[in-house]
């Protein structure tokens, strides 16, 4: 064991560039297009990412989401048939059919590869069928699974409406009453945060949303706007001077494009997952709005002391990342706070400034629960790491989809890293899921294990 | 550009995974951006593999783009190799990385050279065929690698075996039901004195390749994928091939008469034996051992006298489907169809004077609007057909592919042979309302559909919710959100609140471990 799993002081960083499995970062459109609920997302690929957002997600065309694949055949990859015009085509169908407030492409590795100018005729093609088109690279050459909704978000700040423009997102007002919306709006800019105001972006479920805003309210701030929005038509407002503070770990993207394209002011705090985070959250931006937190540590005690029945079952366990989402390190974090040791914490990709708070405070946790710091292996190499689970026999390992079965079968208790994705984690409330989803396994495999007595589903050793 | 909500059969990579894969000992190696080696996840959670799919994606990224992907290709071939020492090695691109028109064969070619398995670039046309097609290349490329391989060699195993015996092509990895057919084609075989030489690809190594001229003949249950190298062994080792599908009691019947007819033909030389005659056995198992004869003959299927269907799926299951219901169960066939548009011209074929029009399409959205306006009785068609079938109350059977984790049930559930017809019967039964159900709904209106009232524990009622609390309660799912209301108002009662807000809501949430 000690070979792989030295007892470090400092955080180690790794990159193995190896051959790794995350979903595709299209797969963002599964939950976007939920979030954003007058939207209509035009995925532009192939039949494998077709394919991709039929099978490996389980989203069938049941529910008829807003959303479809653009895809390419044979003429498109030639160049024999016109990019714009076979757009044009497509685009005017959706209108006509559902009418979206915006449509959302979404461009591939395919795009990219044989270079489609997305961006170059979004504005013509938007002008000339009059909706917004907004053109996000959620590609799987540059980016992995959750990056995807970056792309998205950072696309859509360019369409946020500033503080002087009367007019909400670009044309998306045509059939909006703008003075009601202004009478809506209007209020919401003063009060009681003095013109300070503070946008939170990344996607969360609209009552999850509702519980960080009330988080903050009871430290007398005010949420003015979320990005995105739960109407596109809503976008929040963003100029200079607006506070940005971000509410997942893989959106460094749009965090830079709020600092450079609006000169939002970036609120750099760990993230608000497990009742430790959001603490470190709220007081972060407290401090930024000169508030002094009040009852916030009474209030993590008690959310502490609601999860007991859960950390009596992970306190002493092992648990091994290997990394998908980009949650990774926040979840980390908040499990070595519950007594559980990280041996690894595999991540497709790692941006040491966006996640500089989190990871001074994942460095923080281990030295008060006096535990090792656990390895960061940037863009992981599968394989090699199904070597390490071998060897450490951790107690649980998160993994994809892919290497659960084969894991459980050699006796290694797994969780989907996909169901962090898709479950509610953030904030004091949802603590008791993230924990209700990590004992789950131990809780059934003991039960299983007591009573049956085998572990080994199969013939030959790993 | 074509605007596409759903497809029936995958692209054409895929095809080439599933053959590769279902092979033991074999080795695949994606050359495809992150996000496109999805077939791991869906071998893995479809077909509960205990072992690792053997399938391992080169990553291509905005990197390797940049350099060149040889070094990575060759790299990853060459590092599996040595990891997982396979038999074969494939190498297939996905849509997207085919565009990048590189010279894959020349990776391989190097990659070859320093590996100690052998190593195959698949040659498939990635837009312009499918799934299905591309497996039944797949299975072909790979037979043939190694029947010429071995010919070089000099040990292709040319002499027949002494007894009868046979070769199953076409059992693969995430097929429709393929595991349960096996078993029961198996058993069939056995039944008649035919010895299974290699079924292949699934299960099968890729070093008893040289093995299959032993047989006396190949069958091909399915015609989506296996017929290619049926026609490969045919022309290149005079091997003679069935092809078809024993779905059906009468299929079944002209399968096992074609197979006798081989037989005989085969045992020629050998004038002292008698010649195999199966017609007692086919006669025994039609109407005695299979219960789908006397079935449609009891008294509990009058019903089905004049009840209307509509089949839809791959060719296969389509064809033989069609023509069960049509002359095995005396139902009137609407219409019949299928996704495989390049197999159109066997399909209107077979199912001609069974039904009363053909829909030949791979457009989902066209089989729906045929099923709204038809309106049957019954569906039989994919998974798509059964999600028509809900929003429209009319009820579908399963029966062909693509796959859903329902098409992975754990009991024994084949479609073919004897035992196949049986299940089938189970199906369309289970499908129609028969019987006396029929006029017992008749008499009474249709099924009793009275909502049970809900029961709620909260019995005074001195509390009240907020507008916004009570908004807030109406976001949270349907199914959950009653549990959610009494224990709200549990929490609300044992603290003295009697105005229920959106902040008590989740402080009751917060609590429930407390």
């Amino acid at each position: 064991m000690t070979a792989t799993f030295k007892k470090e002081v400092n955080l180690v960083f790794e990159c193995e560039t190896g051959n790794y499995h995350t979903f595709c970062p299209i797969s963002c459109v599964a939950w976007l297009y939920q979030k954003i609920e007058d939207s209509f997302f035009l995925v532009i690929g192939t039949k494998t990412c077709g394919y991709f957002l039929q099978n490996a997600l389980g989203v069938m065309i049941f529910a008829e989401p807003r959303y479809a694949m653009a895809e390419l055949e044979e003429g498109d990859i030639s160049a024999q048939l016109n990019d714009y015009k076979e757009l044009k085509r497509l685009c005017l169908q959706i209108k006509q059919d559902r009418n979206p407030s915006v449509i959302v492409w979404i461009g591939t590795c395919t795009t990219e590869i044989i270079k489609m100018d997305l961006e170059g005729m979004a504005p013509r093609l938007e002008s000339e069928i009059d909706i917004p088109i907004v053109v996000a690279r959620a590609n799987g050459l540059d980016y992995a699974f959750t990056q995807g909704e970056d792309t998205v978000l950072a696309a859509m700040v360019n369409r946020c409406p500033k503080k002087d423009q009367l007019t909400k997102p670009l044309q998306a007002v045509s059939f909006i009453d703008t003075d009601s919306l202004q009478k809506e709006k209007g209020p919401k800019y003063d009060s009681i945060n003095h013109d300070k105001d503070l946008v939170l972006f990344g996607s969360l479920p609209s009552t999850v949303v509702t519980q960080l805003n009330l988080e903050l309210q009871r430290q007398d701030i005010k949420v003015s706007g979320w990005l995105p929005s739960q109407r596109y038509s809503d976008l929040p407002i963003l100029d200079s001077g607006v506070y940005v503070c971000g509410v997942n770990p893989f959106l460094s993207r749009t965090a830079a494009t709020l600092m450079r394209r609006r000169k939002c002011k970036l609120i750099g705090a760990p993230f608000p997952i497990g009742p430790d985070g959001t603490r470190a959250w709220v007081e972060k931006i407290c401090s930024v709005f000169g508030k002094q937190p009040q009852g916030l540590e009474q209030r993590e005690a008690e959310i502490w002391k609601g999860l007991e029945d859960y950390l009596q079952l992970v306190r002493g366990k092992s648990v091994f990342f290997m990394g998908d989402n980009l949650l990774e390190v926040s979840l980390a974090r908040f499990l070595i706070r519950c007594g559980m040791i990280v041996y690894e914490i595999g991540i497709p990709y790692m941006d040491k400034r966006f996640q500089a708070a989190e990871l001074a405070f994942l460095e923080k946790t281990c030295h008060d629960m006096n535990v090792p710091m656990p390895r960061i292996v940037e863009k992981p190499d599968n394989y090699n790491q199904i070597q390490r689970i071998k060897e450490l026999q951790p107690d649980l390992a998160i993994t994809g989809m892919a290497h659960a079965n084969p894991l459980e079968a050699r006796g290694i208790s797994t969780k989907w890293s996909v169901e962090f994705t898709f479950a509610q984690i953030h904030g004091f409330t949802n603590s008791r899921d993230i924990l209700e989803l990590v004992t789950r396994p131990l809780r059934r495999n003991n039960s299983l294990e007591g009573s049956l007595g085998w572990t080994q589903l199969v013939k030959s050793t790993v | 550009m074509k605007l596409a909500y759903w497809m029936y059969a995958g692209p054409a990579h895929i095809g080439t995974l599933r053959v590769a894969s279902s092979f033991k000992n074999v080795h695949a190696i994606m050359h495809a951006p992150l996000g496109d080696d999805y077939f791991n996840v869906m071998r893995s959670m479809l077909e509960r593999e205990r072992d690792f799919t053997p399938v391992t994606a080169s990553i291509v990224d905005r990197h390797v783009l940049a350099r060149g992907s040889q070094e990575k290709v060759v790299e990853t071939i060459t590092r599996k190799d040595k990891e997982e020492q396979p038999d074969l090695i494939l190498l297939t691109p996905t849509c997207t990385s085919s565009i990048l028109q590189e010279d894959l064969q020349n990776f391989v070619n190097r990659a070859a050279t320093e590996s100690k398995s052998d190593v195959i670039l698949a040659d498939v046309n990635h837009y312009r065929v499918n799934e299905l097609q591309a497996a039944d290349r797949t299975l072909e490329q790979i037979v043939r690698f190694y029947i010429e391989k071995a010919k070089t060699q000099n040990d292709l195993a040319t002499i027949k075996t002494e007894k009868p015996s046979v070769n199953i092509i076409g059992i693969f990895t995430l097929g429709f039901h393929n595991h349960h057919d096996c078993r029961e084609l198996k058993r069939l075989l056995t039944d008649l004195g035919i010895s299974i030489n290699e079924v292949i690809p699934e299960g099968g190594s890729i070093k008893n390749l040289k093995n299959l001229p032993k047989a006396w003949f190949n069958l091909i249950p399915y015609r989506e994928v296996g017929l290619m190298t049926a026609k490969y062994l045919e022309k290149e080792l005079n091997m003679p091939f069935v092809a078809t599908t024993p779905m059906g009691v009468i299929d079944t019947a002209i399968c096992i008469r074609e197979i006798e007819a081989i037989l005989n033909f085969t045992n020629q030389s050998k004038i002292d034996k008698e010649p195999y005659n199966f017609e007692d056995y086919i006669d025994q198992q039609t109407r005695f051992v299979s219960q789908a004869a006397w079935f449609s003959r009891s008294i509990d299927c009058q019903n089905l006298t004049g009840k209307k269907a509509i089949v839809f799926g791959d060719s296969t299951h389509a064809a033989s489907m069609t023509k069960i219901l049509a002359r095995e169960m005396g139902i009137r066939i609407s219409c019949a169809g299928t996704y495989c548009k390049h197999d159109a011209d066997w399909f209107r074929e077979q199912v001609s004077g069974f039904c009363d029009s053909v829909l030949i399409t791979d457009d989902h959205t066209k089989v729906g609007d045929m099923i709204a306006r038809v309106e049957p009785a019954a569906i039989f068609g994919t998974q798509m057909e059964r999600h028509v079938g809900k929003r429209l109350d009319i009820p579908c059977g399963v029966i062909s592919a693509p796959v859903h984790i329902q098409n992975f049930p754990l009991g024994y559930r084949p479609f073919l042979g004897y035992e196949g017809t049986n299940q089938i019967a189970d199906l369309v039964y289970n499908s129609f309302t028969l019987g006396m159900e029929d006029h017992l709904l008749e008499i009474f209106g249709g099924h009793d559909t009275k909502q049970v009232i809900t029961k709620s524990l909260s019995t005074d009622s001195n509390l009240t919710w907020t507008i916004e609390g009570l908004a807030e309660l109406n976001k949270i799912p349907g199914f959950v959100r009653a549990k959610i209301k009494r224990n709200t108002e549990k929490f609300a009662r044992e603290n003295n609140i009697s105005e229920i807000t959106i902040e008590t809501m989740y402080a009751a949430k917060e609590a429930v471990g407390a």
